[in-house]
């Protein structure tokens, strides 16, 4: 069968300038640009240097085959938006091709051309018919669409007067009630209460499950994978891989590590008169490599590395790990212990606890004889990520059971 | 069930390009449908505005140029007559203008969202002026009743008129749209197109005072006979006014073939420009 998509050696480029020479520039601004050029730049340099191409897609191919679910991930920059309006033809590449088969319907923000005089009722018509519905279709699905975006209420109440949430429910039950071959959704799971959030990801399931294509960008990992059982990562315009979502998302985790794993500590003013300083912090699997993101459930290890200055008899090192909100998550030490000066690590290892999902501060403190001598808040940050492997039980990731996620055994006797 | 296949390339050439529009008449419809719906909301008078605006107009301009300035009429028609048959095609004109010169930067989220055939939105916003006209027509039914006047059976022409009429606005309004999404200078320059065009068109004047001027010399008639809505007013005056004098043919036919001319080049100028309006606006 043909693929529904098929992209072959795509690039789109923009030219960035650096001044603010608009193409319609003023006399006044011209005039103004050539003198300053002129005293900054004795060489006689123009300002041309001020343009720079940018390529926002780089020689990309690949293809989706017909009824694939497809997630394209990346990070910020990395030309996913770039691509799926290419895809939609709202922009032209510059070179390249692309085939698609089947009808497109492409979702790149929510509610798109709603207007703020109008009432829901007739949104409804107006937006579904820029998405690409008929009046028949429209009309056969009204009543769906309004219990799903629950507004039964406000319906001819105009927009504008809308809550934040009511707009988006609106927009999105429009939105899911497309039934193109081939749908194109940009990151607009991003908005709404959690609980709509849920609804919209099983309706997107819904519609993929009727076999059509659907093309998914999403900073979600969780949607994503939830979503998709295929998957491209981007990077600066450029495909790196493309394959299983389970794989593309671990190498999309792997390749945003690096700069976020290891933290370098700042050196006190007074370091060579404190008994010691810590230097750095670095997360790590179980293995030591460099972890930026720590799956749900997954052990994972905390290295220190500090000096000393001299020799210490009682030397405790100690970490604290504190929740966004400054609530002390856990605070861990080592044994008093006789160390001789020199270049040391500490390592942490977090085997058996499990925290909850969410990004943690750490804090490290080197003390002798209960006296710390060296304390830094605020380290280093390390992410529990909520896409797991490890945990399969849904209710224990997503439900509010605390900072602490393991495994709690409970018995019941009856008494009477 | 057919299967829509679609091929992109940089600069394809959409054989499809008509097609395509028409696929997404839908959308025509219902963007002007925005449009009428918008027009008025939030305000007490309402609709009794397309109303109002020409016929105050009307009222100053019949003052003005008639009992102030002793304009001529044509023949023995009441000089507001005169002037309705102007005015009436010119706010149309106007208001088209503006409102589709401005569509694209108006409509700039949809534009950056979805695809769709661009000339949609120029299209789509004239309607909106042309449900104004039907409306502000009310007036020149009302004069004719008030100096007890029958037009004569060139009224069935008026029709023909009204689309020349529309031929300008969405020439001129295609233009300007797309260099609008380029140069916003344009934003300022709609303004005064439409207030300087006021002055050198037909309306609150008979174009006989410039054609049949004795004094008045050839190239500068010919220079106002550039002006495409010479031919439109001039048009509607003759379709309106019964045995009033005949159309200054070389005149009409220099301004109406402006009219095609501006549709003709704005057309190809704005599908030129299309394909990069969601990457600069």
């Amino acid at each position: 069968m043909e693929p529904a998509i098929k992209v072959e050696n795509l690039s789109k480029s923009y030219v960035l300038r650096h001044q603010k020479v608009s193409n319609y520039s003023t006399l006044r601004e011209t005039l103004t640009g050539t003198l300053k050029s002129l005293f900054s730049n004795p060489a006689g340099k123009t300002s041309a240097a001020t343009k720079e191409k940018f390529l926002a897609l780089n020689d990309v191919s690949f293809e989706v085959k017909q009824g694939e679910r497809i997630g394209i991930i990346g990070r910020n920059g990395a030309g996913k938006s770039t691509l799926l309006k290419v895809l939609s033809r709202i922009v032209e590449p510059d070179r390249g091709k692309i085939t698609i088969v089947g009808r497109v319907a492409s979702l790149l923000e929510v509610g798109t051309g709603f207007h703020p005089e109008l009432t829901g009722r007739e949104n409804i018509f107006l937006n579904g018919s820029i998405l690409g519905m008929t009046r028949a279709e429209i009309k056969s699905k009204f009543d769906e669409i309004v219990s799903f975006s629950e507004i039964e209420k406000f319906l001819d109440t105009p927009v504008k007067r809308y809550s934040s949430g009511m707009y988006v429910r609106l927009a999105f039950a429009v939105a899911a009630h497309l039934e193109p071959e081939i749908l194109i959704v940009d990151e607009v799971l991003a908005v709404g209460d959690a609980q709509f959030q849920k609804k919209c990801l099983g309706k997107m399931k819904d519609v993929s499950a009727e076999g059509r294509t659907v093309l998914f960008v999403s900073h979600n990992m969780e949607a994503v994978q939830k979503l998709c059982s295929s998957g491209i990562l981007l990077n600066k315009g450029e495909l790196i891989a493309a394959g299983g979502i389970e794989s593309i998302v671990r190498k999309y985790i792997e390749n945003n590590a690096e700069s976020s794993a290891y933290f370098g500590i700042p050196r006190p003013l007074d370091a060579d008169h404190l008994p010691g300083f810590a230097e750095w912090v670095q997360i790590e699997d179980e293995l030591g490599n460099k972890l930026p993101e720590v799956a749900i459930g997954a052990g994972w290890f905390l290295r220190v590395g500090f000096q000393l200055n001299r020799d210490l008899d009682e030397f405790v090192i100690g970490i604290g790990i504190v929740t966004m909100m400054e609530v002390a998550a856990r605070t861990t030490w080592s044994c008093p212990s006789r160390c001789v000066r020199g270049k040391y690590e500490a390592v942490f290892k977090f085997n058996d606890i499990s925290f909850a999902s969410g990004s943690y501060k750490i804090i490290v403190g080197l003390s002798e004889q209960y006296k710390t001598f060296h304390y830094s808040d605020n380290v280093a940050s390390v992410t529990i990520s909520d896409v797991s492997t490890i945990i399969n039980d849904e209710r224990m990731v997503n439900s509010v059971s605390g900072l602490i996620l393991n495994q709690v055994d409970v018995d019941i006797t009856r008494l009477s | 069930m057919s299967i829509h296949r679609i091929v992109i390339e940089p600069n394809s050439k959409n054989a499809n390009y008509w097609k395509d529009i028409w696929a997404y008449k839908g959308l025509f419809y219902f963007l002007a449908w925005r449009d009428v719906l918008v027009r008025y909301k939030q305000t007490v008078l309402g609709i009794l505005w397309s109303v109002l605006r020409p016929l105050i107009t009307i009222v100053v301009f019949t003052v003005v140029f008639n009992k102030l300035g002793h304009f001529p009429s044509e023949g023995a028609i009441p000089y507001a007559i005169l002037v309705c048959a102007g005015m009436l095609p010119w706010q149309f004109f106007s208001n088209a203008f503006s409102e589709s010169a401005n569509s694209l930067t108006g409509n700039a989220s949809l534009l950056t969202k979805v695809y769709f055939p661009r000339l949609i939105i120029p299209a789509s916003s004239i309607i909106v002026s042309l449900i104004d006209f039907l409306i502000s027509f009310c007036i020149l039914i009302g004069l004719f009743m008030y100096y007890q006047y029958m037009p004569g059976w060139r009224i069935a022409l008026l029709p023909f008129f009204l689309l020349l009429a529309t031929v300008t606005a969405m020439g001129s309004g295609l233009l300007i749209a797309a260099l609008n999404v380029k140069y916003r200078d344009f934003r300022y320059i709609i303004p005064f197109i439409v207030q300087f065009g006021l002055y050198i068109s037909p309306v609150g004047f008979s174009s006989s005072v410039v054609f049949g001027g004795v004094s008045t010399p050839t190239g500068l008639k010919y220079l106002y006979a550039l002006n495409p809505m010479v031919a439109v007013i001039d048009g509607f005056r003759w379709a309106i006014i019964r045995g009033g004098p005949p159309l200054f043919l070389p005149g009409f036919i220099l301004s109406a073939g402006m009219s095609l001319f501006l549709l003709f080049y704005g057309l190809r100028y704005f599908r030129k420009t299309e394909r990069s309006y969601a990457d600069i606006i």
